[in-house]
């Protein structure tokens, strides 16, 4: 940290770039999405959606790259420091209202729409359109049982998902004890905690695949499953999708530390990751007692 | 603000002016280049929802069908909420904050120069996806701009895929800009100006960027839904499967409300910047405006399902969502009140800035009475789903945050260009606009009230009288912002020369560098004693 004034960068290539990708993407993900749904054949679609997915990627490389070089050349001052974590913290703040708008689905479903479903409350009256229709949670019979067949089972919270929740909280654990390393400056220790970290994580996304194949093939919980399965793939799947972007952003520290990155004072890159893969963990922790136990 | 300042330097070490070329605006990093993109990009959006709503307003000049089809009209009416929503006046507000705000905290340019770039950028994009699907097989989205489940998802046309992913590109854009406004004036404030001392543009937007952060990420979460019941066989609107369409408007108001306003908190900042300019005096109650918008803030997160009540709630949330939207009133009350004392006794000038935020705080105030008799549930019954609706909220968004804009646009111009613009032409365009709008907007009460349905391409004859007269209006209305364009460029081509402080009563720190801004300003900060 040397600069004195505040960095303001020179024109840069990437952020424009990076929007024909995302609509490169776009296009691509909605010609594929609608050819699949419309049974017609899928063309190049599926392509132009991987060359922008791939462009994204590595546009986002060359940025990250940039700014790197920029922070290890000392042209940020603290100021600068400060953006980056008001930045970071309001995205968090973002993503925490994202997945809010799915955990007030499971709610209002859960304790409002369904029981009104089954004649329940002052809204009883929607129990004319399905008369034999039982509220229950999970739902295991649907209103429509041809449309939506709904699950012969569900998830045992106390096998799999036990096991991922203990290696995520455990996780949040080990982030922690690399960053107390990185602080004192032991930096195999740095590199050791962040490997096992890494593992956790990724053992979390092992188990959440098999839990997932368990789902469609033995249990019948599926996305057509009616309302629960729609709420237990959406909540779980956006926080595995989560989990693995957090697992990236930890391998690219892990690859930056054995480099020589960081030190004990200029780290933020560093502490982002741990930030964001706090945030993963707790809203796990709420995914584990709302989706899986209650 | 009476502020002095000990040291404003407005010329820059930075050394460097802008690129040549279209480069400068591709890959620029400039918060003054960003804003103006901005500002060109909204009011091309502008017109453009406009030459819709003129359609609208061509079809409805007579009953039967004359010019277009049902299905397109739908089509018109939907894109043009959602072009004027999210292309016109959310993007003209950013373009002002860039512009403004480093300006005005004493920054050098935005916290994150390049992610403002991308914010920009991704924008055209988003929006050329999303006009597109008026072309596609099956015509683009016809559900109205609330996009209700299921017309949005069982019965929606296959372009409706491609209106979500421009929603999602939209929303990373919102994010990525409000994370931006608001790192800049947490961080960015030059020494001694302190919260309190922070214009109240800058204070109005600062919450603006909390509620599109807070909100955005619902919208996305919301198609998102869409999007998993259209293709991937999930049941979250749909009944049969134990789902429920009424959840759809209960998440896509809780995202709506807070998003009305978004789009007129940054209205209050301008006004509050224009009407102490040109009545002389400072504002009136600054910190309670800052309560009053912080409250009003807070309260938009409780107020969602007033959008709702004909749609069959319990007796309970009517009266909570009914209480809590009357609430609102109260420190708009507190607003209002402010920007008339503050010209009490003031030794006020109508310039054409002036006009505009004078007819604001008078037609803005009709749309919030008509608000008021919404938020009534037994009687919103009635209204609900009318022309009444249409009226009410004309009358906040386009005498209320349009004006705003053209009054912010007119007031900060001279500081941009270094010209003054036309100032006949300016009132030209004023008093061409406010006779315009009333005319379109007022008539719309009466419609409404005698139980004219909103979104239908033809109406019973006794409706006849009054939609002449609103279409007669909105031609007027719609043909008179061709003078604000003209009056724009000839503005930035020439004019009487601007000086720096540009308005004889203007105070503040964007005032005390020249006409027109260099480049690069305060590249090191000023001290604000």
């Amino acid at each position: 940290m040397s600069s004195a004034a505040y960095y303001v960068p020179n024109q840069s290539r990437w952020p424009i770039l990076a929007s024909i990708s995302l609509f490169l993407m776009a296009v691509g993900a909605g010609n594929l999405i609608n050819a699949l749904s419309a049974d017609v054949p899928v063309g190049a679609w599926g392509w132009l959606l991987a060359v922008g997915a791939l462009l994204l990627l590595s546009i986002l490389f060359a940025w990250f790259r940039n700014v790197i070089n920029e922070s290890m050349s000392g042209l940020y001052n603290e100021q600068m420091d400060r953006s980056y974590r008001w930045g970071m913290s309001w995205f968090i703040f973002s993503e925490v209202m994202f997945f809010a708008a799915f955990f007030g689905t499971l709610f209002y479903i859960r304790n409002l729409a369904v029981p009104w479903l089954g004649g329940e409350g002052e809204k009883g009256v929607s129990h004319m359109l399905w008369e034999g229709f039982q509220a229950q949670w999970p739902l295991m019979s649907t209103p429509d049982m041809q449309t939506f067949p709904g699950p012969q089972q569900v998830i045992d919270p106390w096998h799999l998902p036990l096991i991922n929740t203990i290696l995520l909280v455990s996780s949040s654990f080990t982030v922690t004890l690399a960053h107390k390393a990185l602080k004192v400056g032991e930096r195999s220790r740095i590199v050791l905690w962040l490997a096992i970290t890494v593992l956790l994580g990724s053992g979390f996304l092992v188990f959440q695949a098999y839990e997932y194949l368990e789902a469609y093939h033995e249990l019948g919980l599926t996305l057509h499953a009616g309302v629960y399965g729609a709420t237990f793939f959406i909540l779980t799947g956006f926080h595995g999708l989560h989990v693995t972007l957090g697992s990236l952003m930890l391998i690219i520290i892990w690859l930056r530390v054995l480099r020589g990155h960081f030190d004990a004072d200029n780290h933020f890159g560093f502490e982002a990751v741990t930030w964001y893969w706090h945030f993963v963990d707790v809203v796990w922790v709420g995914l584990f007692l709302f989706v899986y136990i209650l | 603000m009476d502020t002095t300042l000990s040291q404003t330097v407005g010329t820059t070490d930075h050394g460097h002016g802008p690129a040549k070329g279209l480069g400068r605006w591709f890959f620029t990093t400039n918060h003054k280049d960003i804003g103006t993109l901005y500002l060109w990009f909204s009011l091309l959006m502008f017109l453009t929802g406009g030459c819709m709503a003129l359609m609208i307003r061509a079809e409805l000049f007579q009953p039967g069908l004359q010019l277009v089809r049902p299905e397109f009209f739908n089509q018109m009416t939907t894109m043009h909420g959602l072009i004027m929503v999210f292309g016109a006046v959310m993007p003209a507000f950013v373009g002002l904050a860039n512009w403004m705000v480093p300006m005005m905290v004493g920054a050098p340019d935005m916290a994150l120069p390049r992610m403002n770039n991308w914010s920009f950028w991704i924008l055209p994009f988003a929006f050329s996806l999303m006009l597109s699907t008026l072309f596609m097989e099956g015509g683009g989205p016809n559900f109205g701009w609330t996009f209700y489940a299921p017309l949005s998802t069982t019965y929606a046309p296959p372009s409706v895929t491609f209106f979500i992913f421009a929603v999602h590109m939209m929303g990373v854009s919102s994010i990525m800009g409000a994370i931006n406004i608001i790192a800049t004036i947490l961080n960015l404030r030059a020494p001694g100006m302190t919260m309190m001392k922070l214009p109240l543009f800058v204070w109005t937007w600062l919450i603006t960027a909390f509620l599109l952060i807070a909100v955005m990420p619902v919208l996305a979460g919301v198609v998102t839904m869409m999007l998993m019941d259209i293709h991937f066989g999930t049941s979250f609107f749909n009944a049969a499967g134990g789902g429920d369409p009424v959840l759809f408007q209960h998440v896509f108001w809780f995202f709506g409300h807070p998003e009305v306003y978004i789009m007129i908190l940054p209205a209050f900042g301008i006004v509050s910047e224009i009407i102490p300019t040109f009545a002389r005096k400072r504002l009136f109650g600054y910190a309670s405006m800052v309560y009053a918008t912080s409250s009003i803030a807070l309260l938009s997160f409780l107020v969602w399902a007033h959008h709702m009540f004909a749609v069959g709630m319990p007796l309970a949330g009517e009266l909570f969502f009914m209480f809590a939207t009357m609430l609102i009133a109260v420190p708009t009350g507190v607003k209002v009140f402010n920007w008339v004392a503050t010209m009490y006794h003031g030794s006020m000038t109508f310039e054409t800035p002036m006009l505009f935020a004078l007819s604001f705080v008078v037609l803005f105030t009709i749309g919030g009475f008509s608000g008021l008799m919404l938020a009534i549930a037994p009687a919103d019954f009635q209204y609900h789903d009318t022309y009444f609706v249409v009226a009410h909220f004309h009358y906040v968004l386009v005498p209320g945050a349009i004006f705003s804009i053209m009054a912010g646009a007119y007031y900060w111009l001279p500081k941009w260009t270094g010209h003054m613009y036309n100032e006949s032409l300016g009132k030209a365009h004023f008093w061409l606009s406010f006779v315009g709008v009333n005319i379109t907007f007022f008539p719309m009460h009466f419609l409404g009230l005698a139980g004219m349905p909103r979104r239908i391409p033809d109406y019973a004859l006794q409706f006849a009288d009054f939609n002449a007269v609103a279409s007669t209006g909105a031609f007027i209305f719609g043909l008179s912002q061709l003078l604000f364009v003209y009056n724009i460029i000839s503005c930035i081509r020439g004019g009487e020369r601007a000086t720096d402080q540009v308005w004889e009563g203007s105070h503040g720190l964007e005032w005390t560098l020249p006409s027109p801004v260099p480049y690069h300003t305060f590249s090191q900060p000023p001290v604000i004693k």
